[in-house]
């Protein structure tokens, strides 16, 4: 079913400064760990490296840990420690 | 079902006290957070809030249902200002109703306190003196008067 495809991976406040570009598209292979696409996304945009420590990431909209196994199609987000209320 | 919005306008916080009175709640506590001008000795002109918009309102709803299983709450609703906001806007309205006052107390701080750690938003500061930081825990702990309060 699935196959090699995109994931989209989104950036807010801070990391968007930092990254220079509010989204990226990941070409994948098939299933890869979170671990996998940020090293991937740390290389696309080096401007992240300083905040690296700080960054939070989500996959489909749920709080994700590195080994999450991600898929072509899956939406990815990174962001900084958050600040509303 | 809790009432749960993201909006660029002005806070209805009357509208949002209505909507969590119950005859089976014997108390509604509103929780209003505002812009406060001076932040550890900085001097803020206005504030952005910017929100992961999908994310953030699934997080607000997941945050409700707990809070639901949590405490015995009738009924919740949380609402979030996004953009551009002055000295003393509502940021952020949060309203619930219980069968005792207690609960009310106790439920509001908890939802409020677990908003801020987990929803996906962002407060961009513009001082007086012309900069503008994005505000997350990490800087806050940085400033001199911090913690907490701070944010």
């Amino acid at each position: 079913m699935t196959g090699s495809g995109t994931v989209t991976v989104l950036f807010f406040a801070a990391a968007r400064d930092a990254a220079g570009t509010a989204q990226l598209q990941l070409p994948v292979p098939e299933k890869v760990t979170l671990a996998q696409i940020q090293q991937q996304v740390l290389r696309h945009a080096g401007g992240l490296q300083p905040l690296q420590s700080l960054l939070l990431w989500a996959v489909n909209n749920q709080y994700a840990l590195p080994a999450t196994t991600v898929q072509p199609g899956d939406t990815v987000a990174c962001f900084p420690p958050v600040s509303g209320g | 079902m809790p009432v749960i919005h993201l909006t660029d306008q002005p806070l209805d916080y009357t509208a949002i006290t209505e909507s969590v009175r119950d005859p089976a709640a014997g108390a509604v506590v509103l929780f209003l957070g505002t812009v406060r001008e001076f932040t550890a000795g900085q001097q803020t002109e206005h504030l952005e809030y910017e929100a992961y918009r999908e994310m953030a309102e699934s997080s607000l709803k997941q945050l409700a249902d707990e809070a639901s299983a949590r405490f015995p709450i009738v009924k919740t609703a949380i609402v979030h200002r996004l953009g551009v906001l002055q000295l003393s806007d509502v940021a952020v309205a949060i309203a619930v109703s219980t069968p005792h006052r207690a609960q009310a107390f106790t439920a509001g701080q908890w939802l409020i306190d677990t908003l801020k750690q987990r929803v996906p938003i962002w407060k961009r500061e513009h001082y007086t003196d012309g900069r503008v930081l994005w505000q997350h825990p990490v800087a806050v702990a940085d400033s001199a008067a911090g913690q907490s309060e701070a944010t």
